[in-house]
């Protein structure tokens, strides 16, 4: 340290800090996809990997809006319930003969008021997010109850065709439309976080709000929208969900929320915020779609091999982000 | 100073908080193209006067006006678009972020509301460049040192037009090739005509920069000099209020001499004691009564040391000896229980709890050390908390404010008579004196030679050499996180002789044990 030019210690290593959470979950999934090939036959079918997006395209919506809230430090216990209560609106809507088109405005604006009022309660009162989400989530799962006791059937022709449209190649693969719109919000997230101020101010509360505050960033309006956007996600979510099962049920995605939380972590963003990508979060659905493919492929082994699999695999995930946060300090 | 109208005018300005009176009263002006110190002992109000100014916080009463405008800010966002940019004390900056993103954030070039990071980058190498910064703008910020990060801070005011830049102690982490670099962008900015007030305890730093100086004290003016009219000392005692026979007492105290102090056995003793990556295996021993001090440059392996000796970190090996008898410090439980106490440097991260009470915050060491199942009478709380609040002069002086809203002098004697109450037997102070004002730092030297000369131990760390060479009997001299010398302080140890061991390594001779 004498005086002249800075030129300051640089970083001891060059491989990007930020992105070696994301390339272990790259890993860990090509591993599992090895063995998935390599112990059976039919696993290497790329309609296998379809059917993964076709199974948890809802999840994933509902990830990519977690992902912003977990990027700001927060988190957000509502989404499973919020998810059932849009289907079960749309479901009764339906069912009282309301046209399509207007049932999903309205099923599309429930879902962001509701995340706009916690947003609001979290930064006016500053309460924990923690707290108020749960509340969010036990109102919406109540109003699951209020609107309907048993499952509700949806006969609409534009939810059924939604529901069994197939794109496809000449060879017979397909996804569905569901897996589409899941893709597009994919993309619209990566962007807004990636080229947008409000993408951009997201990372830096995240990484230290009070600092965010003082660089003049608008730290109460972007925490707000960020629960906006998780509403939203989980209203986006629980429309695709009804498109593939056709009916609204009251007590369906209990606990949804978990697996939601469990896959943005997995794909390496980081718990107190500041640190993660979209891209991740898609990492992340995939690990826990493929977990649940291999099981069904055993055909042997119980399906809560999937939870004992993936509370391993989430608790050596937050271990290791840890360690490489311990080394980088 | 061309153009002699005012850029900014605050005038009667007062604030209140819960039990505190933190200005009243108090006119500043600033004209365009001058440095303009802002100086007052911790607590005198010369942060409150900033957050005032930059919207921070509310006015009881008072205007400002900016370019003869009457203004009142919202917040800084407000502040910075009307051209009024702030670099405060600590750095607030996203250490998650890259270098580019950090100076742009917020204003960033867009194009359909896309950022455009090709440009980020390019304007952010073209703005270090001129802060004459040679660094790698995509890295995150989180890579570099605090010295660096302070330099990204600047960069970022400068960038907005300001017109007005605001530094609060932009100097205290940085060393004098950083301060000197920082001088001369000040002065390049005051020639193009920006107004920049500076805060800073060091008054050197004063007389080499500032054009025109304004004192506060206990939240009122004192009044406007320009430089030339007020010698160093004249400010002094401005800033404090009293003619300066505090500092002479410590000069003539004469210091019991090395071998003296180092009869008998050694309080504590550690030898081959090190840990691999933060300090090489040194060797170590501290009588009772001895004020040893570790002097070495910023990052030279210092608080590894103090925070080795304290259990913090885990030795990788050695040997320790604690009154003579084989021991170990492998937990600050350890360390606590053989009677070592601990004043970290980062005293907002490890050391005060900004939302309890002073009263508690003085309480806390000492019922941790009885267990929490015997509480402290109320009764002895309350002498105990009000005789170290005389002790040290903490203000103000009501043990029930939140530690909060105190100043980080006074928070730095609340920290210090925190672990003064548990009355430990060797008490390592790392960097007691960083941030505070010349009155405190005097106070606390003082402190020092009293409690050393009551027999208590201290390891005494410290940026500043005349205050380690003032107060200890023997001096560590660290250099690339090894322990290059130990020099006893004698009559032919100086500043010099000690400086030239932290550069060479080896020119100056052991001492004599």
């Amino acid at each position: 340290m004498t005086t002249g030019t800075l030129t300051a210690g640089r970083a001891r290593f060059r491989l990007p800090r930020r992105q070696i959470p994301v390339l272990a979950t790259l890993a860990l999934l090509l591993v599992m996809y090895g063995i998935g090939v390599s112990q059976y036959q039919a696993f290497s079918n790329v309609q296998v990997i379809f059917n993964i997006f076709i199974d948890n395209g809802f999840l994933l919506v509902v990830a990519v809006g977690m992902t912003f809230v977990i990027l700001t430090g927060g988190i957000d216990l509502s989404v499973g319930s919020v998810v059932a209560m849009t289907a079960m609106v749309s479901a009764s809507l339906l069912q009282k003969g309301l046209p399509a088109a207007l049932v999903l405005v309205i099923a599309l604006l429930i879902g962001p008021t509701l995340g706009l009022l916690m947003g609001c309660a979290i930064h006016f009162f500053e309460i924990q997010p923690f707290i108020v989400t749960l509340a969010g989530m036990f109102f919406a799962r109540g109003m699951c109850t209020f609107i309907s006791g048993s499952s509700i059937p949806i006969s609409d022709g534009f939810w059924t065709r939604m529901s069994q449209e197939r794109i496809g190649d000449p060879r017979g693969n397909f996804v569905s439309i569901s897996v589409l719109i899941a893709f597009a919000v994919v993309a619209v997230a990566a962007y807004t976080l990636a080229y947008t101020r409000l993408g951009r101010n997201v990372y830096a509360i995240g990484g230290n709000p009070q600092s965010a505050l003082l660089m003049g960033l608008p730290v109460g309006r972007t925490r707000i929208a960020v629960y906006t956007i998780s509403g939203l996600c989980s209203a986006i979510g629980g429309i695709l969900l009804s498109f593939y099962t056709l009916s609204g049920a009251p007590l369906i995605a209990v606990g949804m929320e978990l697996d939601v939380i469990a896959a943005v972590v997995i794909g390496g963003t980081v718990l107190t915020g500041g640190s993660g990508y979209v891209f991740g979060t898609v990492l992340g659905v995939l690990v826990l779609g493929v977990i649940q493919t291999l099981i069904t492929f055993d055909g042997s082994l119980n399906s809560w091999w999937t939870r004992i699999v993936i509370g391993g695999l989430l608790f050596a995930f937050i271990l290791f982000q840890r360690l490489v946060g311990i080394r980088y300090k | 100073m061309t153009d002699n109208r005012p850029v900014l005018t605050m005038t009667g300005i007062s604030k209140s908080f819960p039990g505190v009176r933190a200005l009243h009263d108090v006119n500043f002006r600033l004209l365009p193209g001058e440095v303009h110190a802002l100086m007052g002992e911790n607590g005198a109000g010369k942060s409150t006067l900033i957050k005032v100014l930059t919207g921070v916080y509310d006015t009881d009463a008072g205007a400002i006006t900016l370019h003869g405008e009457p203004v009142s800010f919202a917040g800084p966002m407000q502040a910075t678009a009307a051209g009024v940019s702030t670099v405060y004390q600590e750095v607030n900056l996203c250490t998650n972020l890259s270098v580019a993103e950090n100076i742009f954030i917020g204003r960033e070039p867009r194009l359909l509301g896309a950022v455009r990071w090709g440009e980020v980058r390019r304007r952010a190498r073209t703005l270090l460049a001129r802060l004459e910064l040679d660094l790698d703008v995509s890295a995150p910020l989180g890579s570099y040192s605090l010295a660096i990060q302070q330099m990204v801070a600047i960069a970022r005011a400068i960038d907005i037009q300001a017109r007005v830049l605001i530094l609060d102690e932009p100097t205290s982490s940085l060393d004098a090739g950083e301060v000197a670099q920082l001088f001369r962008i000040m002065r390049q900015l005051r020639d193009e005509g920006i107004a920049i007030l500076f805060v800073t305890h060091f008054l050197d730093q004063v007389y080499e920069i500032a054009d025109r100086i304004t004192v506060l004290r206990n939240g009122g003016l004192v009044g406007e000099y320009t430089t030339t009219e007020l010698p160093q000392l004249g400010l002094v005692e401005k800033m404090i209020g009293k003619e300066l026979d505090v500092l002479e007492g410590i000069e003539e105290h004469s210091r019991r001499d090395l071998a003296a102090v180092e009869e008998g056995t050694p309080l504590v003793a550690v030898s081959n004691f090190g840990r691999a990556g933060a300090v090489e295996p040194f060797s170590l021993t501290i009588h009772a009564g001895e004020v040893v001090g570790l002097a070495g440059l910023l990052g030279s392996g210092r608080t590894e040391v103090a925070r080795l000796l304290f259990g913090a970190d885990r030795p990788d090996g050695g040997q320790v000896t604690v009154d003579g008898r084989p021991s170990s410090l492998r937990t600050p439980a350890q360390a606590i229980d053989h009677g070592v106490g601990f004043c970290s440097e980062n005293r907002r991260a490890e050391g005060i709890v900004a939302d309890l009470s002073v009263r508690e915050n003085l309480i806390l060491a000492m019922q941790a050390a009885r267990g929490w199942l015997r509480p402290i009478p109320r009764r002895r709380q309350d002498e105990l908390v009000d005789k170290y609040i005389k002790a040290l002069t903490i203000r103000p002086s009501d043990p029930e404010v939140p530690v909060r809203n105190l100043s980080g002098g006074n928070q730095q004697k609340v920290l210090l008579a925190r672990w003064l109450i548990t009355e430990p037997r060797l008490l390592i102070l790392d960097e007691p004196t960083r941030g505070i004002d010349i009155g405190a730092k005097t106070e606390i030297q003082k402190l020092v030679t009293q409690l050393s000369d009551g027999g208590m131990a201290v390891l005494f760390i410290s940026a500043e050499l005349e205050e380690v060479l003032r107060l200890s009997h023997k001096v560590a001299v660290m250099r690339d996180r090894q322990m290059v010398a130990q020099l006893a302080n004698d009559d032919t140890l100086d500043a010099d002789r000690v400086m030239q061991t932290i550069a060479s390594g080896s020119h100056g001779e052991e001492a004599d044990r």
